[in-house]
């Protein structure tokens, strides 16, 4: 018996679940890696040769080397393991955020001061289309 | 013997614990948000709560995937920040109360909830950001905590009602300490947000002021609440709020509200604050 996902249907969203973490589990361990300033040091030396030292996926691995947030969730990745990532290359949580969203971070900050994403349109897949800012 | 006087819930986004660490707390951005916390300082000045129970979850600081506890009480004399890739946040350490900790693990295990015991631990801004928000930057914390760390990062956390129930088990746990000493329990996380994917930056304004409601008024039918409403509605980072339930279980059925916030935005995030006092 498969598990229950009531939560397939939320469009742009992927709900870091067991079956997520279970498939993410050594690239979020290699996030993990990076709150060591050692680590750091050498990820950024030889991302590709750092990556190795990883039992990573080569999809996951590329995902990584492009800095490809969306990717790296589908393929297991959690946000708040992606931080020490993104923190290593110094950006924020609102930066990454705007990328995954495709928007200017100019843009996605605007919205954000605008009162964020409506709900409306965002709640299921196949709702009428998505209206920004509110 | 000790006694829960009071409950403080409050959102802990790690930007605004960035804003007061450079100095920004004065900027137009997040001058309001901070204003919110003004009656908040110096009704728990006025309060001087020996003990905070303060649940949090942590986020990928303490706890990598190696080992996800759901229910995690920290029993240690002390908790220091954590690093959490760009240094450890210039703030003092956290001051434990190891007796009151380790009286409550055992007896909600003996009311059949399994926690999780840690003694060793770094506390990251789930836990810091609050402080902060409630004491500003105090040479050292006025208070002493005891950190309880929910998971809320792999779903499933725990359901509302296991948070609900959880708090009226540390409200017996509590009493049932033979010190005469005053606790609070804090809720934090939330409300509505999402970091992730093309969704990212929901807010949903409407649906966290109603659930502020019920969980005022109404805690054992919001309780109720599954996972997929909170998911869908308030986004996938918005399940945080179960955790509030903790601190609202702890308190009785009726409360007086001292103390009502809402802000939007802190970076990605709706900041919702509420105090709570019990009513006798």
């Amino acid at each position: 018996m498969s598990l229950e996902k009531p939560y397939s249907d939320i469009p742009g969203t992927v709900i870091f679940d067991a079956d997520q973490a279970r498939k993410g589990y050594h690239l979020n361990q290699f996030c993990m890696s990076l709150m060591k300033a050692d680590n750091r040091t050498r990820f950024k030396q030889d991302e590709r040769a750092y990556l190795d030292e990883w039992p990573m996926s080569e999809d996951q691995k590329r995902a990584v080397l492009t800095r490809d947030y969306n990717r790296m969730i589908e393929l297991g990745g959690n946000i708040y393991f992606l931080a020490k990532l993104f923190s290593t290359d110094g950006k924020s949580f609102q930066y990454t955020a705007a990328t995954m969203t495709g928007m200017t971070q100019e843009a996605y900050a605007t919205m954000m001061l605008n009162g964020g994403r409506s709900p409306e349109g965002n709640r299921r897949v196949g709702e009428a289309p998505a209206k920004e800012g509110k | 013997m000790a006694r829960i006087t009071a409950g403080v819930a409050t959102s802990h986004v790690p930007a605004i614990g960035a804003a007061l660490d450079n100095g920004r707390a004065a900027e137009p951005y997040w001058k309001p948000l901070f204003a919110g916390y003004d009656f908040s300082k110096d009704w728990i000045a006025r309060q001087k709560p020996d003990v905070a129970v303060l649940v949090y979850n942590d986020h990928a600081s303490a706890f990598s995937l190696d080992i996800v506890p759901t229910f995690a009480i920290g029993c240690a004399a002390s908790f220091q920040p954590a690093d959490e890739g760009w240094g450890p946040r210039p703030v003092p350490a956290v001051a434990g109360h190891p007796e009151l900790a380790s009286h409550i693990a055992q007896s909600v295990i003996q009311q059949d909830f399994d926690l999780t015991i840690v003694n060793r631990m770094d506390v990251d801004h789930g836990l810091t950001v609050p402080m902060s928000l409630m004491f500003g930057q105090p040479e050292r914390w006025p208070v002493r905590v005891i950190p309880l760390a929910v998971n809320v990062v792999l779903f499933p956390p725990p359901s509302g009602r296991r948070c609900f129930e959880l708090g009226k088990a540390i409200r017996r746990a509590v009493e049932s300490f033979d010190e005469d000493i005053n606790v609070q329990v804090w809720g934090t996380g939330g409300m509505s947000h999402q970091l992730q994917g093309p969704r990212a930056g929901l807010i949903n304004r409407e649906w966290d002021n109603r659930w502020l409601d019920r969980l005022i008024d109404d805690p054992e039918e919001l309780a109720k609440m599954p996972h997929i409403e909170y998911l869908r509605e308030a986004g996938s980072e918005g399940v945080e709020l179960v955790m509030w339930l903790i601190m609202r279980g702890a308190l009785d059925a009726r409360v007086r509200t001292m103390h009502r916030f809402y802000h939007v935005p802190a970076s990605n995030t709706a900041v919702g604050h509420i105090i709570l006092e019990n009513g006798q």
